[in-house]
């Protein structure tokens, strides 16, 4: 299948911000996609400081989550920076039952995001 | 379990280890609690729930072996959506399954499913071999 785009990134600085294109991130293959193009924002670009902003997602699985654990592992060992940012309500359930809250650095929106980062 | 007169429709499928089949099953589901008015919020618990469920079964129970089957029985009324699921795994035992929230576990990128599936819906139920899932959403319960 081919990879279609999951993610639109753009920078603001030396900040880059994801935002995930997809509404719901349950599909395997997606999340599959999902992963693999985060994943090179670190391992190939070598961004360091990398926001990723929730504004499209409706629905998010524990597949996903898994992902995002991954990836928040991979930024670390390149001592850099992974911030969440706009997370609706339900999604923001997910993370607090999962306790991934404390895992992640959420902020409310992207400019809270970007401010300090 | 489901006992037919507690619902007015009842859906009976088999779909193979595939999870684009599984997507279609999910959707007609869905279709259908639209269909009897649950909330936006139901909807969203059972999508979710859906998912995890029929995941584990294709991925954890059937192992994605094209040979073994899955077999998701669904049942709706006004008040209740119940849906059951049916691998051909070799069965869990849900105490093996670590507490993903416990801080040594924060990390993994697996495991839980079964939490979020505790915590949206308002029944989940494993059979003693772990082979059979029950999941049931209220109208309208948080």
């Amino acid at each position: 299948m081919a990879a279609g785009r999951r993610i639109d990134v753009e920078e603001v600085g030396d900040v880059t911000i994801a935002t995930f294109v997809d509404k719901k991130i349950l599909d395997e293959n997606n999340i599959q996609q999902i992963g693999s193009q985060l994943f090179a924002l670190v391992e190939e670009d070598g961004r360091k400081r990398v926001i990723l902003d929730f504004s499209s997602v409706e629905y998010l699985s524990s597949a996903a989550l898994g992902k995002l654990i991954t990836m928040d592992k991979k930024v670390k060992a390149s001592s850099g920076k992974l911030r969440l940012c706009s997370i609706r309500k339900d999604i923001y359930e997910v993370f607090a039952i999962t306790k991934l809250n404390k895992l992640f650095d959420i902020k409310d929106t992207q400019e809270e995001a970007l401010q300090g980062f | 379990m489901i006992s037919a007169e507690e619902f007015d429709e009842l859906f009976d499928e088999i779909i193979p280890s595939d999870t684009a089949r599984g997507q279609e099953v999910q959707e007609r589901i869905i279709a259908l609690m639209e269909k009897y008015k649950f909330t936006e919020r139901d909807i969203f618990s059972t999508r979710l729930a859906l998912e995890e469920g029929i995941i584990n079964a294709i991925k954890h129970g059937n192992r994605m072996d094209q040979n073994k089957v899955v077999q998701i029985r669904w049942a709706i009324s006004s008040e209740k959506v119940r849906v059951v699921i049916k691998d051909q795994g070799p069965g869990f035992d849900l105490c093996d399954v670590p507490d993903p929230t416990a801080l040594e576990n924060l990390e993994r990128p697996c495991g839980r499913g079964i939490m979020l599936m505790k915590a949206f819906m308002d029944l989940i139920e494993y059979s003693e071999r772990g082979t059979i899932l029950t999941i049931e959403k209220k109208q309208g319960s948080e």
